[in-house]
């Protein structure tokens, strides 16, 4: 009888920790993820995710916290966007300042296509 | 005629180009982060450095009329500088600062008091840095000038010169 709840209790152990296990590694797994869309702003050219500065060592522990309070990814990006600008994320949005950027290239391609359409077809 | 048009609108391109080449020339190209003028600053509790009780923030800005947050180490040098600064600033004024201890060693940090003077009137703990991050610090020094409602009225990233404080004190009087 008490082999019986030795197996269980050991068994249940096993499930327990493997469950917790999986747990940490899951939210790790999603700081690697945001931090890897995050800038670090102190150190250009690298990512929060590459970087080993005290700023991006915090930042990973505090998305993780963030994470833990049940943050969804987007309302983290907003929250460090509302922090830092949006200059921390590497995904710009589509606003005015940059609409010439957005656009140049689609009317670059129109422009050429017109060409190539007038050199093969017209002539 | 289709030829001088041509030519024109190359000239007229390049020129475009070189004079905005140009114009950036004199930019700086080190990213400065906007000043965030007038935001809400983040609540935090922490625990004092010296007395060891928790903290929250908004209990010690709300009861003075402004607060200077000045995140320090004692292992960033620039802090070490602008120290002296600081201490001047709180002979002179007297002005509500709080020091956000960043990523420190308690001994050190208290080592680093007991030699150069405290300025702080708080001192509160950052032992991971994420509280810093939270109020979108990006490292050490930075400092933050408060009201009383928790609204950042300056932000001055590395350390305090002479300027910000003269900036300072005309602020609070």
């Amino acid at each position: 009888m008490i082999r019986i709840v030795k197996y269980i209790l050991l068994i249940s152990f096993f499930i327990l920790s493997f469950q917790k296990l999986s747990i940490a590694n899951n939210i790790s797994s999603e700081v690697d993820k945001i931090s890897k869309n995050l800038r670090c702003l102190i150190c250009q050219g690298q990512s929060v995710y590459d970087s080993q500065s005290d700023f991006a060592l915090s930042m990973k522990i505090l998305i993780s916290k963030k994470i833990k309070e049940g943050k969804s990814e987007k309302q983290i990006y907003e929250y460090l966007k509302n922090q830092y600008g949006e200059w921390i994320v590497y995904d710009p949005e589509f606003n005015r300042k940059n609409l010439i950027l957005w656009i140049f290239p689609l009317i670059l391609f129109i422009f050429g296509g017109l060409l190539i359409y007038r050199k093969v077809f017209i002539n | 005629m289709k030829k001088n048009i041509f030519y024109l609108s190359v000239l007229l391109f390049f020129t475009f180009i070189f004079t905005i080449f140009y114009l950036g020339l004199d930019k700086s190209n080190f990213y400065k982060p906007k000043e965030v003028k007038n935001k809400n600053l983040e609540e935090f509790t922490s625990t004092e450095l010296f007395s060891n009780k928790q903290l929250s923030s908004k209990y010690i800005i709300e009861n003075n009329n402004f607060t200077l947050i000045n995140i320090w180490s004692s292992w960033c040098a620039p802090c070490r500088s602008e120290h002296a600064i600081l201490m001047n600033l709180s002979k002179k004024t007297d002005l509500n600062i709080i020091g956000l201890n960043y990523k420190d060693k308690k001994n050190n940090a208290i080592k680093f008091l007991d030699e150069l003077g405290n300025p702080y009137s708080k001192n509160l703990i950052d032992a991971d840095g994420t509280i810093s991050i939270s109020l979108g610090a990006y490292g050490v020094p930075e400092s933050f000038l408060l009201n009383n409602k928790s609204i950042v009225i300056r932000k001055y990233i590395g350390p305090l010169t002479s300027d910000n404080i003269s900036e300072i004190i005309k602020i609070i009087q």
